[in-house]
């Protein structure tokens, strides 16, 4: 039995490089454009692991490691909602809205993808 | 600038962050139990964008904290310690309008906190 604070901080330091990792692979596909990629890669990668693992009735101490820990880790609310109010008063608020709500979207579009892959819809 | 190797350097900067992830993801799980079902979700991640906001804006207004603080506390603590995808999955897993208050929620509550940290920033800069 190992304790569930080792297992969600082993995932989360995963989870964390990884979304380190991915933003500096993305950023550089696509550093010369206003959108956020990075985060919304992760946002949305992250909710269609999350969402399988919990579809498939992954064990408690799988969920803690890979969905508490990493998934958890590797998405982030905090770096969206900053970019969200960077684009805003950066004077692009179309793209704001859009970002804000194109993240929502595709989280959801991930955990549906999730809910069809795996049978739980 | 600096002399370091790269590949050194960017060990340095993965282990700084997984150190940050490791805690921030922890407290994230301890707040869930103090503040059961979608509140504690909510206020890990309200709490992470005032922090973040501060961070971000503190960096470019005052730049007293150093860079190697900043993937300690910013990628790697706070971005973990805030989460999208159980944030996502919860609303899924809520009765349609209890999701829709609580994306409505995260994300006015969650803008504001970014903007409160701003200030706190913007005070700091005026105070120096």
């Amino acid at each position: 039995m190992v304790d569930p604070a080792y297992l969600i901080g082993a995932g989360a330091s995963v989870g964390a490089v990884l979304r380190y990792a991915t933003g500096q692979y993305v950023g550089g596909v696509a550093g010369k454009r206003s959108f956020p990629y990075a985060t919304f890669t992760v946002n949305v990668v992250g909710s269609f692991v999350l969402a399988s693992l919990t579809f498939l009735g992954a064990g408690e101490d799988l969920l803690l490691l890979a969905g508490t820990g990493a998934c958890g880790s590797y998405t982030t609310f905090s770096s969206f909602s900053v970019d969200t109010v960077r684009l805003w008063e950066a004077g692009d608020r179309t793209l704001a809205a859009w970002y804000a709500l194109a993240n929502l979207l595709g989280a959801l579009f991930g955990i549906g993808a999730a809910a069809l892959l795996t049978g739980a819809w | 600038m600096s002399r370091i190797p790269t590949h050194l350097r960017t060990a340095e900067i993965v282990f700084l962050i997984a150190i940050g992830g490791f805690v921030g993801a922890n407290l994230r799980h301890v707040l869930s139990f103090l503040i059961p079902g979608l509140g504690g979700t909510f206020a890990a991640n309200v709490l992470g964008c005032f922090a973040l906001g501060f961070l971000v804006y503190e960096a470019e207004l005052v730049g007293v904290v150093a860079r190697e603080t900043s993937y300690v506390a910013g990628t790697g603590f706070l971005s973990s310690f805030t989460t999208y995808s159980t944030f996502a999955l919860e609303t899924v897993q809520s009765a349609p309008l209890v999701g829709l208050g609580y994306v409505a929620a995260s994300y006015a509550v969650g803008f504001t906190a970014v903007l409160i940290g701003r200030s706190v920033a913007r005070r700091l800069a005026e105070g120096i």
